[in-house]
């Protein structure tokens, strides 16, 4: 097949193309050269060739070429038309060819968009992409080639898994990989600035968009995979601790705390070295999510393949990213220049600083949780799991003093604050808080310290965002929604953890069951035949109103069972009905579930990336 | 003169993970089951290949010799890589080759065996799997050495590789 072709050898130009463009950087920078103009048409060549050869492989899905490797790997021919194209980026081959090409694509943009910053720094950044793009290259080439042929040609696929086979899981390794990707160019960035000695304001806010873009792309790519999770695994439950979850949380804390420390150096000329810091500590821990994933070291969902060659590639590559980076900030950081006044303790700046040291200690945990086992199995030999009780005791206790500073923050003023006037009135506030708090679990019975205080902190951050939505004449709005948007969040995530009511049970058709006040009765159960899977589906009838139908998916290639929860929402709480086949037995498991305020978990997130993407339009205005 | 210090201890401590991650990436991380050596295969009567004749296993399996139970599938990759050993093996005088196509097309297969020359003695279709199930198999390709007695002396999960290859031919010699 002819698109192999042209899908290898794209590929292989573009590397070349690759190279040439860091020869011509660095031969620019020793003779110190003003003029970059020529260089576009090769950032756009190498995006496009990267294009061409990633549309092949979706070509290759789509008409099932099983000459082709990934697709006789991948891929059916009586898959769903929307799944054959997914299937491109649903493995590991495929979706090493998407992250490259948005790799190439951002590089392209930032040259379009550059203008502003000095030539040399600009230099300096696509040296440092084209490293970043030439390493991706090659380990895609040497140890992962897509376009692989399997000879003699196979009458059929193997087929995707299908559990990966439904709409949202389509994009959002696309998203997820737009907000992983562009981390590496706020790396380049931060690397180049150090090296020109401009890490200052203007540094900043140029880096500023970039790292909202990141930002942005990172948490919607999160969300979709936690609504996935949340009713294709059947756990019900939107977080799990998985590693994989952790790997991408890492670099989203990281950027979190970058967005702040951004913002305080570009209106204070200060923290530079640790707007660097985090920059490449954002980068590095994206690729080392790849490694953790691609390598088998993990296992996991998203473990595509265990190939031992690959592992040791991506590895190297992380570690040189690492050495190297941290040999550039040691040689340089003295130089940055830093604005030597002292924080006053009541300054937004020093609650900026303060909330950036609670969120690298959450980092912290998450990233000594995921990587332990492997540490662990290494010098033991002994096989643990490290799961949400880990999690949940180191990370609580330090949630409640973070949320109070969320809320105090972004009231205090930069430089210094009024003395004593607004200290007062926040701590009356938090007391009443703690009334309602106390009064709220009093009414559940389920009143403890730690989730009396808790939920008093995210009452308190809840009202004072809220306040501050109403109120303000929108100085800040983007930061405004995206803080009101995130004590939603942690308040819809604590209330949806402590009222939640499940019951596992096993029953036959016309059984009937009471649990609290509900009464779930087992009607009836029906199959039914789809183009690529057989499904039994079960009618249950809750309180004789709501009708739920639970799905159990036999599909056939390759065989796999899958459970579909039936999930009726509204705006208070969700109830998750799910069924499970039983070996040899003609009753069925049922897990009933009523999840409070399940929705505003995800709508809190969309509005805190709505908060982000604000920030956009405002400073398109300006 | 701070900052050297600094620097070395985030190189030793950086290299530090990166041998244990080293190392944690040649760990196995596939859960393979404890074998229980010695075992005696279940017998079982399944259609000849290529004359669709029933035939039950120990009815084959009489000489003194050892006898080599292959399962795979024109479809399965692996089974390519493994085949090269499979013909060496065949080659070998004290040993005979009994394969078991796993859930495949009899053309498909047909093509596979024309493509890559045949090491079987005898093959068994095994269309749906359950003779494979039977015999305790856990995927494509698995491979189990067995005496007359139907004893298992070796089971291997997975590929053929130059290892296991010679683990055979010492134990037939």
């Amino acid at each position: 097949m002819i698109l192999n072709y042209i899908g290898s050898y794209s590929l292989l130009f573009s590397l070349l193309i690759s190279a040439i463009i860091f020869l011509i950087s660095i031969f620019s920078i020793q003779n110190k050269k003003e003029s970059i103009r020529n260089l576009n048409k090769l950032f756009f060549f190498q995006f496009f060739l990267v294009l061409i050869s990633f549309l092949s492989l979706i070509i290759l899905f789509v008409i099932s070429e099983f000459s082709n490797t990934t697709v006789f790997n991948n891929s059916h021919t009586n898959k769903p038309l929307l799944y054959k194209i997914s299937g491109t980026w649903g493995n590991h081959e495929g979706s090493l060819i998407l992250w490259l090409m948005i790799l190439t694509f951002f590089v392209f943009i930032y040259f379009l968009k550059s203008n502003t910053r000095p030539i040399r720094e600009r230099l300096f950044t696509i040296v440092f992409q084209e490293i970043i793009i030439i390493g991706f290259s090659i380990f895609l080439l040497k140890t992962s080639n897509p376009f692989n042929q399997v000879i003699p040609t196979p009458d059929q696929g193997l087929g995707l898994n299908p559990i990966l086979q439904d709409p949202i899981l389509a994009i959002h390794p696309p998203v997820l990989y737009l907000g992983y990707v562009s981390t590496s160019l706020i790396f380049s960035s931060a690397l180049a600035s150090l090296i020109c000695l401009n890490v200052n304001r203007e540094w900043a806010s140029f880096i500023k968009n970039w790292i909202f873009v990141s930002w942005i792309f990172l948490t919607l790519g999160i969300l979709l995979g936690s609504i996935w999770a949340y009713y294709e695994l059947g756990w019900g439950g939107f977080w799990f601790w998985d590693p994989v979850e952790n790997i991408s949380l890492m670099p989203w804390l990281c950027l979190t705390a970058l967005l702040h420390c951004t913002l305080v150096l570009e209106k204070r000329s200060s923290l530079g070295s640790w707007t660097i810091i985090l920059s490449i500590v954002s980068f590095t821990l994206s690729v080392c999510g790849t490694f953790l994933v691609r390598s088998g070291i993990l296992n996991s969902v998203h473990t595509f393949a265990n190939d031992p060659d690959r592992g040791v590639y991506i590895l190297i590559f992380l570690f040189f990213l690492i050495f190297s980076s941290l040999i550039i900030y040691f040689l340089y950081q003295d130089k940055i220049i830093s604005n030597k006044d002292h924080f006053n303790f009541l300054s937004k700046e020093s609650s900026i600083l303060i909330n950036n040291w609670f969120v690298m200690y959450f980092l912290s945990v998450v990233l000594i949780g995921t990587i332990y086992p492997i540490f662990l199995e290494v010098l033991s030999n002994e096989k643990i799991s490290v799961g949400p009780p880990f999690f949940n005791k180191l990370i609580i206790p330090f949630l409640i003093p973070f949320l109070i500073f969320m809320a105090i923050g972004p009231n205090l003023k930069w430089i210094k604050a009024k003395k004593f006037k607004i200290p007062i009135r926040l701590s009356i506030l938090l007391f009443i808080n703690l009334v309602i708090a106390f009064l709220v679990l009093k009414i559940f019975d389920e009143v403890t310290l730690k989730l009396t205080l808790l939920l008093t902190a995210s009452f308190y951050l809840f009202f004072i965002t809220f306040k501050d939505l109403i109120k303000k004449e929108y100085k800040n709005i983007s930061q405004t929604i995206s803080h009101f948007g995130f004590s939603l969040l942690i308040l819809s995530i604590i209330l949806n953890s402590f009222l939640s009511k499940e019951i596992i049970t096993n029953l036959k058709v016309g059984d009937e069951i009471n649990f609290q006040e509900n009464i779930i009765k087992f009607k009836k159960i029906e199959s039914s035949f789809s183009s690529n899977y057989q499904s039994l589906i079960g009618y249950f009838e809750i309180n004789n109103k709501h009708l739920f139908t639970p799905e159990v998916r036999i599909y056939d290639q390759p065989e796999v069972i899958t459970s579909e929860a039936d999930i009726k929402t509204n705006l208070f709480k969700d109830r998750f009905l799910v069924i499970n086949l039983v070996k040899d037995n003609d009753y069925l498991n049922v897990r009933y579930q009523e999840k409070p305020l399940m929705i505003w978990i995800w709508l809190s997130t969309i509005l805190i990336t709505i908060g982000g993407s604000l920030s956009f339009i405002k400073k398109y205005e300006k | 003169m701070k900052n050297k210090y600094l620097l070395t201890i985030f190189i030793i401590f950086f290299t530090f993970c990166f041998i244990i991650l080293f190392k944690g990436l040649k760990n196995p991380n596939t859960y393979q089951p404890e074998f229980n050596q010695n075992r005696v295969l279940s017998d079982f009567t399944s259609t000849e290949f290529f004359s669709d004749e029933k035939i039950k296993l120990s009815t084959i399996v009489t000489d003194e010799k050892y006898y080599l139970i292959n399962i795979w599938a024109s479809w399965c990759i692996p089974c390519r890589k493994e085949h090269k050993f499979l013909i060496k093996l065949q080659k070998q005088e004290k040993i005979k080759l009994i394969g078991i196509n796993y859930k495949d097309k009899f053309k498909n297969a047909k093509n596979f065996l024309n493509d890559f020359e045949n090491p079987y003695q005898i093959i068994f279709k095994d269309k749906n799997g359950i003779v494979s199930i039977e015999l305790g198999a856990y995927g494509v390709p698995e491979t189990f050495l067995i005496n007359k007695n139907l004893q298992i002396i070796k089971k291997i999960i997975g590929p053929i590789n130059p290892k296991t290859y010679n683990e055979i031919i010492e134990i037939i010699k």
